[in-house]
């Protein structure tokens, strides 16, 4: 150990501009080597294109970067990965129809005799993911795993690519508590060699749980940088924010829900979700808790309709129907917000504008174009509602940050003004500011007599707004916690000890 | 939203323009207009007469590749709907009643392909495939192998007469292109058209019917294409089912990308398209008029294809792009990262 060891990484005075906005205003970023260092901010404050610049994935408008001392200019992803820098982007960009080794390998793949050596290439994928606790058939097709799966690789293969600087955007936010414990200790290890890891997210425990330093952006601007053995999580809220947050708490009173609004009996799909039963009342949050793939987000996809059910019943305010396609749900007032926003939520060519009347629009029918005026109000009042960071609404929405194209989601099923709403991971990729503005929003439209389903991996969260939480393991809904129940522990000893119904 | 179509649709006009210069180069008498027993002459209105077919295609090929689809069964509907038109009239039926016909044959063409893409998730380029091969032999059966021809006034005055002294077919297209702009684009039906294809999973799960869209598309492809079909027919007199329409559909699919539309579905306009029709119409006038051997003509005219598609290639404008915004300093909104055909889409008409 040096005294004073030399940063292997300096930004200076990085300028991004975007037309209608400033991105970033003289950022600077140091990182010396062996340390995490956390990149932290509001939803559109700037970390991602911060990333983007450095690794050349942006033309940067200013500034400079040293790379052990001489200056690099990167032009691209491919380039900076030649100086050793590794990135995972947000948005992370995989080739879903090639195979598991070939997404590892792209670009570096083991060659012999002028051929691809697809023996080598598929043992040591095997062998880099075992590293992850991943068990997984490299020749299968890389979309036929799920997106934790995907982010997975997608951490390997930079981990692999990078020598000097490993870069990782949000890489947790679709891990549950296992995959994040190896992630973390892959990341240890390449601190231990000194390496540089810079990581991003909105969950500050697992920053301080693993992070040296952190530097907090806010709107384009350095607000800070600290060293996290000397503060605490409040003061990096505050300094975030520009303001001081409540601690979000468990509201006492669940006023009594009021009439069954839909009700499924031996509700299933082979292969997708075992045979369950639900009752949902106006005025409820129903939670649905459970690992990776226990079957939140199927529960989710087979209330909705986006796969058919084979078994079972449903009954909407005592009539039968058949929720078979989500055209039918959305006509029933139904709206489901998904968990992937990418692929299944935002429509990215399209306006923020048109994405958020896209629904609304679907279910008057293309005839009946809603008119300009309501439009504008409807955007405007969501906008605003969910405090949604925009140069203009005309952008396309693939230019917003990811947490404010998670915003722009709901605010298109809000628009729909849904009986039953279902948010698969509402707070997925959001600040900690609006995390607790979802919270509440959750709470406000269930006091307005709203039926909501909410699926979650965060158990507070599921405590706080949750009226009956649902557990499920294994595709099987295996215990229902209410009132004094719902607590973090009971609902984590439930998720790992699956006691049957009661 | 005029102002914004204007912006669209600048390059198509500037190429147009260019293309139509060139024309004037080799031919000086090219913008000569004059009016003659009641109707209009000149190479101009030649290029706009001539552009009828491809034009008309055109249109109901923006909205299928818009949604990420292709059809290559135009070419043949437009043979099966001369076929149909003109053994209606050879039975002693009307024009008018010929014209019916003919369009219902290219709805029901439109509605097999639709129907195998929206519902049996056939792939487009497959599904279309089928029809541009079995069409042929559908319109030969109709015609029984000859060049049925035909004298019936009414239906040659829709490929050969003129309205107020306009050619017919120019008449028709501009109705046609106007009608269905108005329609996508002053309806939802535009935007959830884009929708669709921008992002099939994620429309499907905001509600929108993309199945009845899907069809849509279609039917409106076969329904300009069978009106293609029996303009030709008109100004032939007859129809020929092995010849007529051949290849159109690889024009209709050129008008549309020289339209800056992208083949990966998503943002589109008609305007764009149908300016793209009367630029290739324009260089086959330029081939025509130089006087140069025909063995060059699609030789030259891939050539001038290539230009223009490469003036219009992301990468070119990007450079432009950068170009610009080194002259006019900072402020940038490049698509920095790999500059798909993205920048073309970003307003629409
Ligand atoms: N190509 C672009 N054109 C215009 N604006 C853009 C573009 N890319 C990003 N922006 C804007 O720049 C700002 C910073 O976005 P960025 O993605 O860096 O945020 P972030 O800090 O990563 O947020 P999040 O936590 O939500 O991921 C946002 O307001 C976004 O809308
Ligand atoms: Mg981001």
């Amino acid at each position: 150990m040096r005294d004073q060891p030399k940063p292997v990484l300096r930004a200076r005075g990085i300028d991004k501009f975007f037309a209608g906005a400033i991105a970033l205003d003289k950022v600077d970023l140091t990182l010396y080597p062996g340390e995490v260092h956390a990149l932290l901010g509001e939803n559109g404050a700037g970390k991602s294109t911060l990333i983007k610049s450095l690794t050349g994935a942006y033309h940067r408008d200013g500034g400079t970067i040293e790379l052990d001392g001489t200056e690099i200019n990167p032009r691209g992803p491919v380039e900076s990965q030649k100086h050793g820098i590794g990135t995972v982007y947000q948005e992370v960009n995989l080739l879903e129809n090639m195979s598991v080794s070939d997404n590892l390998f792209l670009g570096w793949q083991p060659v012999k005799r002028g051929m691809l050596d697809h023996r080598q290439m598929h043992r040591r994928t095997r062998e880099i993911l075992k590293g992850y606790g991943l068990d997984i058939d490299p020749t299968q097709l890389l979309s036929s795993y799920s997106i934790a799966i995907q982010q997975v690789v997608a951490i390997a293969r930079a981990v692999e690519l990078s020598g000097k600087v490993l870069i990782l955007d949000e890489p947790t936010a679709s891990l549950d508590r296992e995959e994040i414990e190896l992630v973390f200790s892959v990341v240890r290890n390449l601190t231990a060699r000194g390496m540089a890891v810079v990581f991003i997210t909105h969950f500050l425990d697992q920053v301080f749980e693993i992070s040296d330093r952190a530097t907090v952006l806010r709107n384009g601007c350095v607000v800070g940088t600290r060293k996290l053995s000397d503060v605490s999580q409040g003061d990096i809220v505050e300094l975030m924010l520009g303001h001081h947050l409540e601690a979000t708490k468990r509201k006492a009173s669940h006023a009594s829900p009021g009439d069954t609004i839909l009700s499924l009996k031996g509700y299933g799909k082979r292969g997708m979700i075992a045979p369950f039963d639900l009752e949902l009342r106006k005025g409820e949050v129903v939670g649905l808790a459970g690992l990776l793939g226990s079957g939140r987000t199927e529960t989710c996809k087979v209330i909705f309709g986006v796969v058919s059910a084979d078994h079972g019943r449903a009954e909407l305010r005592g009539q039968p129907i058949r929720l078979n396609s989500p055209r039918i749900a959305l006509e029933k007032r139904f709206g489901l917000c998904p968990e992937d926003r990418k692929t299944d939520g935002i429509v990215g060519d399209l306006s923020v504008r048109e994405n958020i009347i896209l629904s609304l629009q679907a279910r008057q029918g293309w005839t009946r174009p809603l008119k300009r005026s309501r439009i504008n109000q409807i955007v405007d009042e969501y906008v605003k509602a969910l405090d949604i960071r925009l140069a203009s609404p005309n952008m396309p929405i693939r230019l917003l940050s990811g947490g404010n194209q998670q915003k722009a989601l709901l605010a298109r099923w809000l628009a729909t003004e849904p009986d039953i709403l279902i948010l698969d991971e509402p707070t997925r990729g959001i600040d900690v500011g609006a995390h607790a503005e979802i919270i509440s929003l959750i709470e406000r439209l269930r006091e307005q007599g709203m039926a909501l389903i909410v699926a979650s991996s965060e158990m507070e969260e599921l405590v706080a707004y949750s009226s009956r939480v649902l557990v499920l393991r294994d595709r099987r809904q295996v215990r229902e916690l209410g009132g004094e129940e719902i607590t973090t522990e009971r609902i984590v000893k439930s998720i790992s000890q699956g006691e049957s119904a009661a | 939203m005029i102002g914004a179509t204007f912006r669209r649709v600048l390059p198509q006009l500037i190429i147009l323009c260019v293309v139509l210069l060139l024309n004037f180069a080799v031919f000086p008498g090219f913008f000569h207009i004059e009016f003659q027993n009641g109707r209009l002459f000149g190479n101009l209105i030649d290029v706009l007469n001539r552009g009828a077919p491809v034009a008309l295609l055109s249109i109901g090929m923006t909205l299928v590749i818009a949604t990420k689809g292709i059809d290559l069964s135009v070419g043949a509907v437009m043979a099966i709907a001369g076929a149909v038109a003109a053994s209606v009239v050879t039975g002693g039926g009307g024009w008018f009643t010929a014209l019916i016909a003919a369009l219902l044959a290219g709805l029901a063409a439109g509605l097999w392909n639709g129907v195998l893409v929206a519902f049996f998730r056939v792939q487009p380029i497959v599904a279309t495939l089928v029809l541009m091969v079995a069409g042929r032999g559908v319109a030969q059966l109709i015609t029984e192998g000859k060049i049925m021809t035909f004298l019936n006034e009414g239906l040659i005055h829709l490929g050969a007469g003129t309205i107020l002294g306009i050619p017919t077919p120019i008449v028709i297209w501009l109705a046609m292109g106007t009608l269905v702009t108005l329609v996508v684009r002053r309806t939802a039906l535009g935007m959830l058209i884009e929708a669709i294809g921008i992002n099939e999973t994620a429309s499907r799960l905001a509600g929108i019917n993309s199945r009845v869209l899907l069809v849509t598309v279609y039917l409106v492809s076969g329904f300009v294409a069978a009106l293609a079909g029996v303009i030709v027919a008109a100004d032939i007199k007859g129809a020929d089912a092995n010849n007529a329409g051949l290849w159109m559909e690889l024009d209709a699919i050129l008008a549309v990308v020289i339209g800056g539309n992208s083949l990966l579905g998503g943002r589109f306009s008609i305007v764009a398209s149908l300016l793209g029709a009367l630029i290739i119409q324009s260089v086959n006038s330029v081939i025509l008029l130089s006087g140069m051997p025909p063995e060059f003509n699609l030789v030259i005219k891939a050539l001038i294809i290539i230009v223009i598609l490469v003036i219009q290639s992301p990468t070119v404008k990007h450079r432009l792009y950068l170009l610009r915004a080194k002259a006019s300093s900072t402020v940038s909104d490049a698509p920095d990262v790999a500059p798909k055909a993205q920048l073309a889409k970003e307003t629409r008409s």
